[in-house]
């Protein structure tokens, strides 16, 4: 296990670099000039020059590179040109918000997901199967914009029970902190508990018709530990692989939602910086989801070891 | 004693939650980029400033200048100085005292600070020197009659030089002014938190204890909070929503006509695309615009809430030029000077922004022109991108809205002097680049109009910019609010607001 944890770290050092390069060099490709986008609305020659000098837009690609990388290293992000404050206090501010709404939503679609996945796998066929199915394709196919638009006109138009917008720090209110975030993590969790309710049906379906599980059955032992102690465990490695992929996308910032809700993630704060040409905003913050992705990975990785010891080999 | 406790008590209580109301939570439709006035470049911004940041002058709603910081000015004969009286007992949000060097320091730190986006506004400017405590002079190369007009808005807020010098280029972290509300915090695309200054020398006209701006990219998004209560008072309201909010009984709706407008640029000069029959030829530009109904677009658009207009000023501004008015849609005489042309169903690129607004307001302007015979293509292009391709020419027609100026010269200028560095299809004519100067170089306004008229004479006929209407400022907020007046920059001045 141990050699397989210190393998899986070394690979991912210049997995990160070559990401940073590919980030770095993908951005040069927006066409757009950082300098004219933020010169404002009068657009003073020489006020383009100072942010052309400033922020070294001039010098070749690779000598950007090696400077940001550097900075990087040393915990320097860079500044945002176009807010003014260090892109590293703006990954503190925003990173925490991602991830509790990430885990948030991530909980709901667990909660809602997995169960009815179960559910309808064990009651194929049955009228329960096919609600599951209906409740899947509506999570599906709801927008979450439109979702997001009809909660707040609900919940906090009609009704006033829950907080339209906003972000409240848990250290400034637990309660409040939910009341805020739970129609957000709602939003999120309900289009994912629809994706993970679809896979742990269909990776159920398929343990549930193995051989050891019919062995199972005919030693007499209760329908319970078949499914939960012999079957669940197989049948969670795509689940597994899912939510991985499901929660590195979450950490990359929610766009659509957070601009419903207002909530001050990543997702906001990377689209308002690909508008601007705000690059080190987006370097620092593409470079810092990328990371978390491989960190992820490499989590999911180690949960299939721990659910099937025969991966373990 | 119980009693006296329980009133103390409730006293307080109270008073809590009076200031508790007297928070008044702003929705705007962006994030604002720097808060340093020297450096901000965005209209959300200058939102705030009008919070944080008092000016030497303001304007008033009737667009006059009037007295803030500076309390009377005088020029010289010759248009080349300036003297300003300062008002006494100010004093800065960190304590420091306003005075003739403050103000000094404030308008050099415009004009020679790295990247200042103020420079170019007030680079008329060749000296400001202290005449006494309470007095300044400023030396001109050259008459500048907009000079004021600048002064009212970002080149004439003041800053503290103690804090200014102290954090230098980070002053956006923590700005330090002269306005009735003073910085708290900022948390990026979440809020921006002021609260009242209690040494404002105009502190009896504020009313509210606090301000807490927070941005709101999406329209709907934006009223929902508001009619939910998270709000109280919301800007930019989309043109389409102003219905509702009109049925809505505890919401109140304000708007005014902006200083700005939303217009064509034609690229008639600039790079090889401007080799198109629209660029080329006057009279296919003429027809162009014959083929539009303004008082349509605006309606089908915007359900009627904006204002129709042909020049760079809107018909209710006292310098619009009456001597020519809004043409009539008239698509039999654009068929004919299409002929006259010598083209037929000539082919025009529109680049457009990707809003859903504007893409609305092109597809209005296809169908308006089709059947004048214009083949109109729709380029929708982000924004950052679309500026590029303006610069270097590579469009042939480019819709584009200006926030406007409160000096006529502001809309102008830039837009169609030679070397004007929003030109973006070089249009050029020696004449014209004369009457502009000549209008900057007195401040009678009788000859500056003189001077414009000439302008008009000639842009309108040339065409260079197609000017189309002129949006409102749109503002919602709850009835529980009072004292809001409608300024034509778009802009809130919080005195005399109370939230009841």
């Amino acid at each position: 296990m141990l050699r397989f944890l210190v393998r899986r770290l070394a690979i991912m050092v210049p997995t990160v670099i070559f990401v940073s390069m590919i980030i770095f060099g993908l951005q040069q490709l927006l066409p757009g000039d950082p300098a004219t986008a933020l010169a404002g609305e009068e657009r003073d020659p020489e006020v383009i020059a100072h942010i052309r000098a400033k922020y070294h837009l001039d010098d070749p690609l690779p000598m950007r590179y090696l400077r940001w990388i550097g900075g990087v290293v040393q915990g320097d992000f860079g500044e945002s040109i176009r807010i003014q404050q260090p892109v590293s206090q703006l990954i503190v501010e925003k990173l925490p918000v991602t991830i509790e709404l990430a885990v948030l939503s991530m909980l709901i679609a667990l909660l809602i997901g997995v169960p009815m996945g179960i559910l309808s796998a064990v009651k194929n066929g049955k009228w329960v199967d096919y609600a599951a199915n209906a409740v899947a394709l509506w999570g599906l196919s709801t927008p979450n914009f439109w979702l997001g638009i009809m909660l707040i006109l609900l919940f906090s138009v009609e009704l006033g029970w829950l907080p339209a917008s906003g972000y409240v720090p848990p250290s400034e209110g637990l309660w409040e902190n939910l009341k805020a975030m739970i129609m957000p993590a709602f939003v999120l969790g309900n289009a994912i508990a629809a994706v993970m309710m679809r896979h742990t049906r269909a990776a159920m379906l398929q343990v549930l018709s193995s051989d050891y599980v019919r062995t199972a059955r005919a030693k007499g032992l209760v329908e319970r530990v078949v499914i939960f102690k012999h079957a669940l465990r197989n049948a969670a490695v795509p689940v597994i692989t899912l939510g991985a992929l499901e929660f590195g996308q979450l950490l990359s910032g929610a766009v659509l939602t957070e601009q419903v809700f207002s909530i001050p993630g990543f997702g906001k704060l990377i689209v308002d910086a690909v508008f601007n040409r705000d690059y080190a905003v987006v370097q620092g913050v593409v470079l810092c989801t990328a990371t978390a992705y491989l960190m992820l990975n490499l989590m999911a990785d180690i949960a299939y070891v721990l659910v099937n010891p025969r991966l373990r080999a | 004693m119980l009693k006296t406790a329980t009133a103390a008590a409730l006293g307080l209580l109270l008073s809590m939650g009076v200031a508790q109301a007297q928070t008044l939570r702003f929705g705007l439709a962006e994030d604002p980029d720097a808060l340093d006035p020297t450096m901000g470049r965005t209209f959300v911004g200058r939102i705030v400033f009008s919070a944080m940041c008092d000016k030497l002058v303001d304007i008033s709603p009737d667009l006059k200048v009037v007295p803030q910081l500076a309390t009377e000015w005088t020029w010289s004969d010759d248009g080349k100085v300036l003297t300003m009286k300062l008002r006494p007992n100010v004093l800065f949000h960190d304590g420091e005292k306003f005075d003739a060097a403050a103000a000094k320091f404030s308008l050099d730190r415009h004009l020679t600070m790295a990247g200042s986006q103020r420079r170019g506004e007030i680079s008329a400017v060749k000296q400001v020197d202290v005449v006494d405590d309470l007095t300044i002079r400023l030396t001109l190369g050259a008459p500048f009659a907009p000079l004021m007009a600048q002064l009212t808005d970002r080149a004439g807020m003041m800053v503290s030089p103690k804090a200014a010098q102290a954090l230098g280029d980070k002053f956006a972290t923590a700005p330090v002014c002269a306005g009735p509300f003073k910085f708290v915090e900022r948390v990026a695309q979440d809020r921006i938190v002021v609260e009242k200054f209690d040494q404002y020398w105009n502190k009896d006209a504020i009313k509210l204890k606090r301000i807490e701006f927070r941005p709101f990219t999406d329209n709907s998004v934006k009223l929902a909070n508001l009619r939910a209560g998270q709000l109280d008072m919301i800007e930019r309201l989309a043109a389409t929503d102003v219905p509702e909010v009109k049925k809505d009984p505890k919401l109140k709706f304000a708007s005014i006509v902006e200083l700005g407008y939303q217009g064509i640029t034609i690229n008639t000069n600039n790079s090889d695309k401007s080799k198109s029959p629209i660029g080329q030829s006057e009279k296919v530009r003429e027809a162009f615009e014959l083929s539009l109904d303004r008082q349509a677009i605006v309606q089908v658009v915007f359900n009627g809430e904006y204002q129709p207009g042909n020049q760079w000023l809107s018909p209710l501004n006292p310098n619009y030029d009456k001597a020519f008015p809004i043409p009539k849609r008239d698509v039999a005489k654009a068929k004919a000077l299409l002929k006259e042309a010598g083209v037929t169903n000539p082919v025009v690129n529109l680049m457009t922004p990707t809003t859903g607004e504007q893409q609305q307001l092109a597809q209005v302007i296809q169908a308006m022109t089709k059947e004048a015979g214009f083949d109109v293509k729709i380029q929708a292009t982000e924004f950052a991108s679309s500026l590029n391709l303006a610069e270097k020419g590579d469009f042939e027609a480019y819709l584009l809205a200006w926030s406007g100026r409160t000096d006529p010269d502001g809309n102008l200028y830039n837009f169609v002097a030679c070397k004007g560095p929003l030109n973006y299809g070089k249009y050029c004519k020696p004449e014209v680049d004369a009457l502009l100067d000549q209008s900057r170089s007195t401040t009678d306004i009788e000859a500056r109009r003189k001077a414009w008229n000439g302008v008009a004479k000639a842009t309108l006929a040339d065409r260079p910019v197609i000017y189309l209407f002129h949006r409102k400022w749109l503002w919602a907020h709850t009835t529980k609010l009072t004292g809001f007046t409608e300024y034509p920059d778009g802009l809130v001045r919080f005195a005399g607001i109370t939230l009841n």
